[in-house]
């Protein structure tokens, strides 16, 4: 049983238009002008407010004296996913949020747009920006090959360890090469920001899931001096509601799974999609069913709008995108013979049936209560598994902290003559 | 409706706006199409025998993403016929006669070449002559240019070689590439020039390309020193207008030439004793169309000071350009800060920590920002002045991106204005004074 896709109904044109990049790199001329817009600000607002701490001014006075491939040192020194971070970062409510320009009631220096500006110039091209330590002896085990644990094994391979990731997928990044909007960004970038890391050196063991392949206390055994667990949450949590199981009932990251992982439109999608959900998952499946040719796609949210968790400028986005939304609606029931025809919600009006032929639950994800890290000294974690669900940079700057705490315990150990 | 007729030694014309002797004044066609967008007055691409330029002529000096912020030329005199410049002019005059028109002329240093110039530009009605004493480059090497400006005997000998037959006022140009402007400008007087212009271009090399090594703008990898010019090149240009306007001993009326780009750097000019502007980059930038502004922004801002008249404020700055020797010691200012316009950037507590004085206090900010508010925090002021170490510089009210939020304020003291000589000769006393602490006291 196949949902039937709307997208047959665009135009390869339309396709490639509708998830064609929603922030265009900035041309060379544009980025001169905005860089020299930066103040050049002292202990500046915008480096504090970045969970990785950039130096931003400092790789904007690069930019702006035609050093790119400073500033894209300065940029991903700090941050090893610094690629998608220019993409994908909630900047509104990070770096360019705290920019000083906003008191100045001014638009802020589009950061995001001169970090791509500036990274652009190295991703892919193999330029040696960073350069693998003198073998210390010392070998770390990573668990994910998301941006917690490939930041971790970055900086870890720069002072000299030998690192092991190990990813249960075949392909590396995490939901940076799965689960991004893919009008934000594409699994080339992603995976090609990946290369940039494993080129150091880093060993890379895809198709391998520890607890299943392997356990912990396997991995343990293996002489590793420290583990690094960045395995991201679990699935997409259930409604709990009958009819959940009917054929067009989709969670959300399976939806932009399959969006990113095949022909737009060989991407089964509904004509009248409903989103349950008001995060930014739930905007990222509502503005890309849309984009692929859905007649409708509408958020259902049993709350107001306010509540919405999603950021407002993802909310403002998928009004422009011309999607539905349908507050203080609780669902209740999938309905349909054989597959979903429409959703059964209560509102403070009474019950309502939403005809529809696909549901796509954006509920958040469930954490990994399956997988016990042993609590042991060694062990270490971060990134959404850690934090319990945040942004590509949060889980770049636990991996980036984590291979300092690492490296200080290794490295301590041996004044201590270990 | 502010007055802008001027009568410059005897050259009338209906505003003060010049073009200056360059590209822009090559042709016929130019001046006419500049007169109809507003120009004042027009000095002619320099004529004298038809020069060769070279391909690759200008050189611009960048500022961020600011074009041409200065500018260089490795252009030489006009390389059109002289009878042809000379028709197109009596041509441009009989069609603008109310407009000034002034020939620009360089030719070699020998008093018939010079008779013979002078006395075939005034048949063309031409209302006056500019003697081309300054251009740096090119020209200076065959002996003219300001291979003559450079030397006063010369300067006067060629300015007494054109009065003798001269009927119109003669403008002597003089170049910046001396040691003291004076010195030139007082030969010009002795020769008995009507009146002056300065500055002509400055001696430059605008950059090296770093690929080629070939220094701008290259000719086939090679270049030579040009005459530097635009919005640079302003505030030399004023101090050395102010200068000659201020020697007594030179009291002709002064053209003033020098990175005009707006009405305000007119005024400016004009305050420090400019009879007329001369404008020649910001017209290659822009193009003509710039009159428009700089007639009507002047012409509103006299309205508003009450000056019906250039003469109403011509050289009302000159008796403030003084000797350092006789400024008053005892005006004490200190830096205050408006904070509720601050939005908490810190460059003036990085300007003055490491570049000046250590007098500002920087305190934390209250959060690491991501609040959409400059990350301001509750915690008040990241910045203070610390007054007792102020000196007040100016260098944060400098550097701080927000008008009007840090401003310089007058302390007053019960001293009397005392300045170097009177104090170093004993006769008065200096206020008690802040005094410069390093900033390790503070930090504390």
């Amino acid at each position: 049983m196949t949902t039937p896709s709307a997208a047959r109904v665009l135009s390869d044109e339309q396709l490639t238009r509708n998830f064609a990049d929603i922030a265009p790199a900035l041309t060379g001329d544009a980025a001169l002008l905005e860089a020299n817009t930066c103040l050049f600000c002292y202990d500046a607002s915008c480096t504090a407010a970045c969970p990785t701490h950039i130096d931003v001014p400092a790789f904007i006075k690069k930019i702006a004296t035609g050093n790119l491939r400073g500033a894209a040192r300065v940029i991903l020194d700090a941050n090893p996913f610094g690629h998608s971070c220019a993409r994908a970062c909630p900047v509104e409510v990070l770096c360019e949020g705290a920019c000083v320009l906003n008191a100045r009631d001014e638009q802020p220096i589009r950061i995001a747009l001169l970090q791509r500006h500036a990274t652009d110039t190295v991703l892919g091209r193999h330029v040696p920006l960073f350069s693998a330590g003198q073998p210390n002896g010392k070998r770390v085990a990573i668990i994910g090959a998301g941006p917690a644990g490939l930041s971790c094994a970055r900086d870890l391979r720069r002072w000299g360890y030998a690192v092991t990731v190990f990813e249960a997928r075949e392909l590396p990044g995490g939901l940076n090469t799965t689960g991004i909007a893919e009008y934000k960004m594409t699994p080339a970038v992603a995976l090609a920001e990946v290369q940039d890391i494993l080129d150091l050196g880093v060993e890379l063991r895809t198709g391998i899931t520890i607890g299943r392949d392997m356990s912990f206390d396997e991995l343990l055994a293996g002489g590793y001096d420290a583990v690094f667990v960045g395995i991201g949450l679990g699935r997409t949590k259930r409604l709990g509601i009958p009819g959940e199981s009917l054929p067009g009932v989709i969670d959300a990251l399976t939806f932009i799974e399959q969006l990113k992982s095949r022909p737009y439109r060989e991407t089964p999608v509904g004509r009248h999609v409903v989103v349950i959900g008001a995060g930014n998952t739930a905007i990222d499946a509502v503005t890309q069913a849309k984009r692929l040719g859905a007649e409708t796609s509408t958020i259902v949210y049993r709350r107001g709008e306010a509540d919405m968790s999603c950021f407002h400028y993802e909310y403002e986005l998928a009004k422009r995108d011309g999607c539905g939304f349908r507050f203080h609606c609780t669902p209740k029931r999938i309905v349909g013979n054989g597959r979903v025809e429409g959703i059964e919600v209560e509102t403070p009006g009474g019950v309502e049936t939403i005809p529809c032929d696909m549901v796509i639950t954006a509920l958040g994800q469930v954490a990994r209560d399956e997988f016990q890290v042993p609590k042991h000294d060694r062990v270490f974690a971060g990134g959404d598994f850690a934090n319990g669900g945040a942004e590509i940079v949060n889980a770049a700057a636990e991996g980036v902290q984590a291979a300092k705490r690492i490296h200080e315990m290794l490295a301590g150990e041996d004044g201590k003559g270990r | 409706m502010a007055d802008l007729r001027t009568d410059f030694a005897g050259i009338k014309s209906p505003n003060p706006f010049w073009l200056a002797s360059g590209p822009p004044t090559n042709t016929y066609g130019q001046v006419a199409r500049a007169f109809d967008a507003g120009w004042g007055g027009a000095v002619w691409k320099t004529i004298g025998e038809p020069i060769i330029n070279v391909f690759s002529r200008y050189g611009s000096v960048d500022l961020g993403a600011t074009r041409m912020m200065g500018f260089n030329n490795i252009e030489l005199i006009t390389d059109r016929p002289i009878e042809d410049n000379l028709k197109e002019i009596a041509e441009t005059k009989r069609n603008y006669p109310r407009h000034a028109v002034i020939a620009s002329l360089m030719v070699e240093s020998k008093r018939e070449a010079w008779h013979e110039m002078v006395k075939r530009t005034q048949d063309t009605g031409a209302d006056g002559i500019e003697l081309n004493f300054g251009c740096p480059h090119g020209m200076s090497e065959r002996g003219m240019g300001s291979a003559v400006g450079q030397v006063p005997d010369y300067t006067c000998q060629i300015v007494e070689w054109v009065k003798e037959v001269a009927t119109i006022p003669v403008i002597v140009k003089l170049t910046p590439n001396v040691t003291d402007i004076t010195y030139i400008a007082r030969a010009a007087v002795k020769g008995r020039a009507d009146a002056l212009s300065l500055i002509n271009t400055i001696n430059s090399i605008v950059g090296v390309d770093l690929d080629s090594f070939a220094p701008f703008p290259s000719v086939a990898g090679k270049s030579s020193h040009g005459g530097y010019c635009g919005p640079a090149v302003k505030p030399i240009a004023l101090h050395l207008v102010s200068a000659v306007a201020n020697d007594p001993a030179v009291k002709i009326p002064i053209s003033a030439i020098g990175g005009v780009a707006t009405w305000r750097d007119a005024a400016e000019f004009t305050a420090l004793g400019a009879g007329t502007i001369q404008v020649c980059t910001a017209v290659m930038h822009y193009g003509f169309r710039i009159v428009e502004d700089l007639v009507d922004g002047l012409s509103n801002w006299m309205d508003e000071q009450g000056h019906q008249t250039l003469a109403d404020f011509r050289g009302r700055a000159l008796p403030n350009v003084v000797k350092w020797e006789d400024l008053d010691l005892n005006y004490h200012l200190v830096a205050e800060i408006d904070q509720a316009k601050c939005i908490q950037c810190e460059l003036c507590w990085t300007a003055c920590e490491d570049g000046a004085h250590q007098a500002i206090r920087r305190h934390a900010r209250g959060n690491g920002g991501g609040t959409g508010d400059g990350g301001r925090g509750p915690s008040g002021p990241v910045v203070e002045i610390i007054e007792e170490a102020c000196v007040g510089c100016n260098l944060c009210s400098q550097v701080c991106p927000v008008q009007g939020c840090i401003t310089m304020k007058q302390v007053p003291n019960k001293f009397a204005p005392t300045n170097w000589k009177e104090y170093s000769a004993g006769q008065k006393k200096l206020a008690p004074r802040s005094e410069h602490f390093h900033t390790a006291i503070w930090s504390k």
